[in-house]
């Protein structure tokens, strides 16, 4: 079943930005994230100076632009409230091809987009060049608490197993006739849930019995337990390092 | 705001100073909960707390439609509170939305301090609270643990789409008008609600029917488990 190695959006390929620890990227693209927001909206070049460095990390860990544009189309809703905000939004209008629009809206509008779709891209290389695994070794590693890492582990073990049940059980209902996809419906929904709920349940209890026996302690054991060398954070540092100094320049040259 | 999967709040939509500000709040109430979920988290509440998360991380994909055009999903997070109590509960909520931030670039890394304090702090405090109350008031039943499942989910739902109200009106990026985004989301959210409470009360009410001992709110609320009579 290979449950908890991989993650949808992990990207197999070896690169530079691949071997680095886990916890340096987590930090620099946390990092260069809170540069983004901070930015002020106003700042346009400074936009284009974050996009050409996400465009340079993508190339050093060898992620095809493609397969990045692709899977940022998670942030529709929010391109779709940002499409709405200058014909909604209050304050100076404009005219524009005949429609009146609000400067606020269209500031606000540029905001989210810029900034969601920044964010959403380094999320992305994070999650393209991390697996799972990695994740929450680094989160292990940046003293996140032991609680917090446990219930991930074994969400992640377990959402697997949920999956191909609740997969399994579809296509069992699909097979006798029924497709429940309306509110109205939603008991069958339910009542599949439950049952799906306490399959998964008995099943990760004997895995949970299983791991205590085998000496699980609240913590998985890590093949390397070195920290991640100074030079690798020197390394990924340069992305948040190179993101602020955009924003200096343009708050000054502005 | 048609679309319900902008519960998770992006990158600047709010603005900076409050993003931090949540991210602050978050981290103080998440640690109370750290510490107070370690005296909780024994044998059976360990792998129960890791099925509840992946749960509700799987069951937020699948969308089901409420209204022609508007689908929405679950939160999970009064489902959360039954099961494992309101401090490990809260954990799971907040370990699914780090795992959506940092994998599936689901809600923005700077704005999840929002998202956990909306969706797994207020949404779970008011949802166990109403868990708590109901519990003691309503009589001794499985169809009182469903309709308090219900309930719980409806006003969970409703007050974390309300947190988001408030955090748009302290530092929201634009100006929409602040009625109408309250009438907006409590509206919708309302629907989601009554859908998420009945899968909630279906949910419950399955395993308090087969495992009474996996319940989190029977055993703190009725010393004596409800299946044991029947």
């Amino acid at each position: 079943m290979g449950a908890g190695h991989a993650h949808p959006l992990h990207l197999d390929r070896d690169s530079r930005v691949h071997r680095l620890a886990p916890e340096v990227k987590i930090v620099a693209t946390l990092l260069f994230t809170i540069v983004v927001v901070v930015t002020p909206r106003e700042e346009f070049a400074a936009f284009a100076g974050y996009a050409v460095l996400i465009a340079l990390v993508a190339l050093l860990a060898r992620v095809p632009a493609g397969w990045l544009l692709k899977r940022s189309t998670i942030e529709l809703p929010f391109v779709l409230l940002a499409v709405v905000l200058p014909v909604l939004g209050h304050g100076e209008r404009v005219d524009w091809l005949g429609m009146s629009l609000s400067v606020d809206g269209l500031h606000g509008a540029w905001n989210i987009f810029a900034k969601g779709t920044l964010g959403v891209l380094a999320s992305l290389l994070l999650a393209a060049t991390t697996t799972m695994r990695d994740l929450i070794l680094g989160l292990d590693r940046l003293r996140c608490p032991t609680v917090i890492t446990q219930i991930m582990t074994f969400m992640l073990r377990y959402v697997d197993v949920l999956i191909d049940d609740a997969r399994r059980m579809r296509i069992a209902r699909l097979s006798r006739g029924y497709d429940p996809r309306f509110l109205w419906q939603v008991k069958a929904f339910a009542v599949g849930v439950g049952a799906l709920f306490l399959r998964s349940y008995e099943r990760g209890e004997r895995v949970y019995l299983a791991m205590l026996s085998r000496g699980y302690a609240g913590r998985m054991p890590s093949p390397v337990e070195a920290t991640a060398p100074a030079r690798e954070w020197a390394l990924s540092s340069a992305l948040p390092v190179a993101a602020a100094g955009i924003a200096v320049a343009a708050a000054v040259l502005a | 705001m048609d679309d319900v999967r902008a519960m998770h709040i992006a990158n600047g939509i709010i603005n900076g100073p409050v993003s931090a500000i949540f991210i602050v709040v978050a981290v103080a109430g998440l640690a109370v909960c750290v510490r107070r979920a370690r005296v909780d988290l024994d044998d059976r509440l360990a792998p129960m707390a890791g099925l509840v998360a992946a749960f509700i991380f799987a069951v937020q994909m699948l969308n089901f439609q409420v209204l022609p055009g508007v689908s929405g999903h679950l939160l999970g997070g009064t489902l959360a509170v039954i099961l494992v109590g309101p401090w490990v509960g809260a954990l799971c909520v907040a370990t699914v939305l780090l795992v959506q931030a940092l994998v599936f670039a689901d809600g923005g890394l700077t704005a999840i301090g929002l998202n956990i304090t909306n969706m797994a702090l207020i949404g779970t405090a008011a949802a166990y609270l109403l868990v708590a109350l109901l519990l003691r008031v309503l009589p001794r039943t499985i169809a009182s643990l469903g309709a308090t499942a219900l309930i719980a989910s409806v006003i969970g739902v409703v007050v974390a789409s309300l947190g988001f109200v408030a955090e748009y009106a302290l530092g929201g990026t634009t100006q929409l008008s602040l009625g109408g985004i309250a009438a907006t989301m409590a509206g919708v959210h309302t629907l989601i609600g009554v859908g998420e409470g009945l899968i909630a009360a279906t949910t419950v009410v399955t395993v308090a029917k087969v495992r009474p001992d996996l319940v989190y709110a029977l055993r703190a609320f009725r010393k004596q488990p409800i299946g044991a009579q029947a």
